[in-house]
């Protein structure tokens, strides 16, 4: 296999969620530090889609946002055509870089600037990155607009005047300004209607095909992920509980986590099976289960699982992180 | 689904859409806001075109004649001149001086607001944007500066001024020394409204789209967090305006402000109420009724934008 176009190897990042250092030293406490994201590892390739799936608070967004470089790892690196990008984020070397990636929100309320033209918004990749100018940035502007299915005159109007869905569009218009090879999607369809979301995700696909863009898409809907992903890494509580191909994800998954999701999901073919609802909360990160972090919640866990903590291997197509699927236990139950 | 624009909905110009808005319908509906805009306008504009509206000159001493002093209001004095609102002691129209003198009092009055704005505004914005010690110096700052009151402040600072620049220089630099205490003694208002507020900008997307291009952030601050706390802003600068009005008068009235040559509200009351007890109110009380028309006017104005201006409050 060719390089990867993007590599995450051993990311982690805490966060100092202690009280005011006045407040530590009268009330005697320590420093409060929350591992949101701890040694995540994994590559993607060249026009494919990854997906990151987990429940809320599990850490996608962190790593999203880690990866475009808003939050700095406090170890680990991310390797973007094998140029490490927390090396040097400054001058003109991450001026190329940085346009080479961009980043699609969840809340298409927040991510247009509600004082913007639509114009100005699609235009700023263009106006920063000094692309285009004057006569051709207005034209590159419409063709963007026309590109992801609103009309050049659209570009006059301010983005309140348009619908979840609309300004979905426009955040991905301005995405493609740049003209990106990368980009990360943080749930970019769980503010919409289910009706709109299948329009955007869609619009994402064709985009895909036509300017052989890669993804990062991260989601907490695995039926978006189904539709969306080439391969799947499954979060949980910061750490990677399994990385597969979305096809033998869906057929033959391997972590005790993965089967209580997929078996949580409502079937719509009527096949008659059982649906499980999904047991448990996931724990607090501030204070981790030590060995496994699944292990409170797994129907498979023994005293190993408790102390010790799972690496993640290779079986069969899949990466698991599981002590149970070494040991051939899930088979057995 | 390409959204092509309902005709009604076309973009359109500056002015239609001013008439169109929800604030001007608000304005439109609300008879004090109206009322306090009217007088607010009518005094201002009586104080810059104040050349050519008052009848005498009264800072030209040729043209006094202390034979009109003490005249009433509505008298023809001995010397043969009309006084609308009656003579100061020194026969000077109380009318013209009250024209004159709001000049005076507005212009260090708007000069102040917008010193303390610009200045509160920019520190505002880097402390709520760089967050961290940065922040917590300038908001210290702040916090020290607003247990003083702010007259007391501007006294100080006016006096440190006093003391730093020669004597011979005094009168001509006094005015900017007035504004720059005015507005020293009130940025801390603008600082701590504008950092809140872009406190909750800076969390929003389109901030991080920004920052992921690499866009400076300066440019940040100005073009993208600015316009979306402007609001606020806006309602301080004119609450603030009226203050700093009252401020000044009251600088001047304690005969520290503006030189006796370029007398502004405060100083006309405080000359007038040498006379109180001795019959000639009217020297007093015009220059009185002017100050408290346009500070509560204006105050009126910046009442009213701010219910405006918030959505929760809005019929």
């Amino acid at each position: 296999m060719s390089t990867p176009l993007l590599e995450v190897k051993n990311l982690s990042v805490s966060f100092d969620v202690s009280r005011p250092w006045l407040n530590r030293k009268l009330e005697g406490q320590d420093k409060v530090l929350l591992k949101a994201v701890n040694d995540v590892s994994f590559s993607i390739n060249k026009g494919e889609t990854f997906a990151i799936v987990g429940e809320s608070g599990s850490g996608k967004s962190t790593i999203a946002r880690l990866i475009v470089g808003l939050l700095k790892p406090s170890s680990g690196d991310v390797f973007f055509e094998g140029k490490s990008l927390s090396a040097g984020l400054e001058g003109a070397e991450a001026r190329k870089l940085r346009r080479r990636f961009q980043m699609i929100f969840q809340d298409p309320f927040a991510s247009l600037n509600p004082r913007w033209h639509v114009a100005d918004i699609v235009a700023e990749p263009l106006r920063v990155f000094k692309t285009e100018t004057g006569k051709q940035r207005r034209e590159k502007v419409g063709e963007l607009l026309s590109l992801v299915g609103l009309s050049p005159e659209d570009g006059a109007k301010f983005p309140h005047q348009f619908s979840g869905g609309q300004r979905q569009r426009i955040a991905i218009a301005r995405a493609l300004a740049a003209n990106p090879d990368f980009i990360v999607c943080d749930e970019p369809t769980s503010a919409l209607d289910v009706s709109v979301q299948a329009q955007i995700l869609n619009l994402m696909k064709d985009l895909q095909d036509k300017l052989g863009l890669t993804y990062l898409f991260i989601s907490h809907d695995l039926s978006v992920v189904r539709h969306m992903a080439d391969r799947i890494g499954v979060l949980y509580l910061g750490r990677m509980a399994e990385i597969a191909d979305a096809k033998s994800l869906f057929v033959d998954r391997q972590h005790p986590y993965t089967r209580m999701l997929l078996d949580a999901v409502p079937d719509l073919g009527m096949t008659g099976k059982p649906r499980k609802p999904v047991e448990g909360e996931i724990p607090s990160p501030l204070d981790p289960p030590s060995g496994c972090v699944f292990n409170p919640r797994c129907p498979l866990a023994n005293a190993r699982c408790r102390t010790e903590r799972p690496e993640l291997r290779l079986y069969g197509p899949t990466w698991a992180a599981c002590h149970a699927v070494e040991e051939g236990r899930d088979k057995a139950a | 689904m390409s959204a092509s624009a309902p005709p009604g909905r076309r973009p359109m110009g500056l002015f239609s859409r001013i008439i169109d808005s929800d604030i001007f319908y608000s304005f439109r509906t609300s008879p004090v806001a109206v009322v306090a805009a009217s007088i607010a306008l009518i005094l201002i504009l009586a104080a810059v075109f104040a050349p050519w509206i008052a009848p005498y000159n009264p800072f030209d001493p040729r043209t006094l004649n202390l034979m009109d002093g003490y005249t009433a209001p509505m008298e023809t004095s001995f010397a043969g001149n009309y006084f609308l609102l009656g003579a100061d002691h020194q026969g000077r129209d109380v009318f013209s001086t009250i024209l004159y003198g709001s000049r005076v009092s507005l212009l260090v009055g708007l000069s102040a607001t917008l010193f303390a704005m610009t200045l509160g505004v920019s520190l505002g914005l880097i402390a709520g944007y760089r967050g961290g010690f940065t922040d917590a110096i300038i908001m210290r700052i702040c916090d020290i500066q607003l247990t003083f009151p702010a007259i007391l402040i501007a006294l100080l600072i006016f006096g440190v001024a006093r003391g730093l620049i020669p004597p011979s220089q005094q009168e001509s630099t006094a005015l900017y020394v007035l504004i720059l205490a005015i507005g020293l003694s009130n940025w801390a208002q603008f600082a701590r409204t504008v950092r809140g507020a872009t406190m909750v900008e800076r969390q929003k997307d389109y901030v991080a789209a920004a920052r992921i291009m690499g866009v400076h952030p300066l440019f940040i601050l100005v073009r993208h967090i600015l316009p979306n706390v402007t609001g606020p802003v806006l309602v301080i600068a004119t609450i603030g305006l009226a203050l700093a009005i009252i401020e000044e008068a009251t600088l001047s009235f304690l005969g520290v402000g503006v030189p006796p040559t370029q007398p502004s509200l405060g100083t006309l009351i405080r000359i007038g109420q040498q006379f109180l007890f001795s019959g000639e109110w009217w020297i007093l009380f015009f220059p009185a009724l002017t100050l408290v028309l346009l500070a509560l006017s204006v105050n009126l104005l910046g009442d009213w934008l701010r219910d405006a201006l918030n959505p929760r409050l809005r019929k």
